[in-house]
């Protein structure tokens, strides 16, 4: 059997990974246009801020595609895939053929139309080993960075780099910093803390022009200048190659609950792709690595001939600001209990009868106690939800379900 | 791979196994050099069940045979070694707590500086080699065994 997996990032490393559980001896075949032994992409913000070594960045270690017999072609780009011919063409020209493909070509930095845009020198977007390495380049002590969009991504940023620049701006159209994973509550305590490091936010407006070092906001009509720019506005995901293949395509490569594309033989996994998501009973792009795993790992499976579905996937985002944490999951809707206590902030969502989401902000302790819950859509009235409102605990399941947990293998 | 279990109607709730958990990781050569210093380290077992409550046990790593925790941690940190054991490399881990996320036992947790996550390793990466906190249960309520 011949696989070909097209990136070489989480979805990747867990194909391989859910292949060989099944299949010792096919033969791999990674394609990626970046040339770096996989690394753990959100890691960049850590290597940035000092947190963890260039080295500590690689995902898997150095022996990985030689452990698992894969040939990496690395530095080199799939331009086309022929499902008829069951190949995939290459930038140097060359071909690779397949029996079973994997698309994990992840996304790319929605950058928008800014007029003068063209005429920045340091500017940059945030999601590769190549943007921290061109970043780290022009960071020095008195320089001014502007940041586009106060995302997940945007803020990673800001935090690698706030020891070692100037000033820090950030620009948001929104009305609030993290909008996708926090309401506004939460969002003003991170706020607050960000501030309190120096960083100034400037909410509700956009860039409307750029003339050099300078650009000039489109509703406040600020002036703000700057040194470096980060544009950190939002993804797109990677689906062209399996467009122009013929495929069926939305925001994502739209895969079933076995990581299939419409195309025979090609499977879809992580940021590219969008698979089912439970919370919301529909299709969408869960942009996140886990999620990227969990896909990438149940294709594998599938493709090597084994029987595995993700049918449990939602959002959830661990993430952390000099010293903060958030953790959230799913949706934020039904009846909220909710705990707020200076910069300790919770908030769980009750939904017929079962957790739906929940917001922690620095009181955190055990949050996958109350993920199982959610991803599981525990009907919590198996449960002691009393017991759980105060802090997620096990003492709320059943003495038999607690058996099962604890005293077996698992 | 033999794994702690638990026998809840065994457990006093006496927290013992806490205080042999951080004494095995804190690399002190004596458990009375505790007192006073408890605040320093986290114990990777943790007791449920308050005073009042009728019920305790010990929960720390169950080493899932799936490892949800494996999978989803964002910096390759954490990894199953080729026995089954689920194990933290702390230079790589970033503190991001993506682990305690999804941990479904509530069994990983930011170590003593708040920068990293620890869990149970069955005392392989500490000097005793073997769980001290089963060694010194003294009531059998969590044992080491080969179990299905």
């Amino acid at each position: 059997m011949k696989y070909t997996i097209i990136g070489n990032s989480t979805a990747a490393v867990a194909c391989i990974e859910g292949i060989r559980t099944i299949d010792k001896s096919g033969e791999i075949t990674v394609i990626s246009d970046e040339k770096h032994h996989c690394y753990g992409r959100p890691t960049i913000s850590y290597c940035l801020m000092g947190a963890i070594s260039r080295e500590n960045m690689k995902y898997r270690p150095d022996d990985f595609y030689v452990k698992n017999n894969v040939n990496a072609l690395l530095g080199v780009r799939a331009l086309s895939i022929d499902p008829s011919e069951k190949c995939v063409t290459l930038s140097d020209g060359g071909k690779v053929f397949y029996d079973k493909l994997l698309v994990a070509t992840g996304s790319r930095p929605f950058v928008p139309a800014m007029e003068g845009l063209d005429g920045v020198k340091n500017k940059f977007s945030f999601m590769t080993m190549d943007d921290m390495d061109g970043l780290e380049k022009v960071l020095s002590p008195k320089k001014k960075v502007l940041v586009i969009g106060a995302g997940l991504i945007g803020l990673k940023c800001v935090e690698g780099i706030a020891d070692r620049v100037g000033q820090i701006t950030v620009v948001d159209l929104a009305d609030r910093i993290l909008p996708s994973i926090l309401d506004a509550e939460g969002a003003a305590i991170i706020q607050r803390q960000l501030e309190g490091k120096g960083v100034k936010f400037i909410l509700n407006d956009c860039a409307a022009k750029f003339e050099g070092k300078k650009v000039t906001l489109k509703n406040s009509g600020q002036e703000i200048p700057f040194d470096i720019l980060v544009v950190a506005v939002g993804v797109r995901a990677n689906t062209e190659l399996v467009k122009n293949a013929g495929g069926e395509v939305n925001r994502g490569i739209i895969v079933d609950t076995h990581m299939r594309t419409s195309i025979p033989d090609i499977y879809s996994a992580g940021d590219c792709a969008e698979g089912y998501d439970s919370s919301i009973g529909a299709n969408r792009v869960l942009a996140l690595l886990p999620n990227a795993y969990f896909q990438g790992r149940v294709a594998g499976i599938n493709m090597a001939g084994g029987e595995a579905e993700q049918t449990n996937a939602i959002p959830m985002n661990a993430i952390g600001f000099f010293g903060s944490h958030i953790l959230t999951a799913a949706v934020y809707e039904g009846e909220c209990i909710s705990h707020i206590q200076g910069d300790i902030y919770k908030k769980l969502f009750v939904k017929d009868s079962r957790l739906v989401g929940f917001i922690l902000i620095n009181d955190f302790l055990r949050a996958g106690i109350y993920t199982q819950l959610v991803r599981d859509k525990v009907d919590l009235g198996t449960v002691d939800f009393e017991l759980l409102k105060n802090a997620p605990q096990l003492l709320a399941y059943p003495l038999g379900v607690r058996k099962q947990k604890l005293a077996k293998k698992v | 791979m033999k794994r702690i279990f638990v026998n809840e109607e065994w457990c006093l709730g006496c927290h013992m196994c806490e205080y042999e958990c951080m004494f095995a990781n804190s690399g002190l050569d004596e458990m009375f050099k505790l007192k006073g210093r408890t605040g320093e380290f986290v114990p990777r077992i943790q007791v449920e069940g308050g005073e009042k409550s009728p019920v305790h046990f010990a929960v720390n790593c169950r080493h899932c045979t799936g490892a949800i925790c494996v999978q989803s941690c964002i910096a390759g940190a954490l990894s199953r070694t080729d026995d089954g054991m689920v194990v933290i490399d702390k230079q790589k881990c970033v503190g991001c707590f993506t682990c305690v996320l999804v941990c479904p036992f509530g069994a990983i947790m930011p170590g003593p500086d708040g920068k990293s996550a620890q869990k149970c390793m069955l005392c392989t990466d500490n000097l005793i080699g073997e769980p001290n906190c089963v060694k010194h249960c003294p009531n059998n309520a969590i044992v080491y065994e080969e179990r299905d």
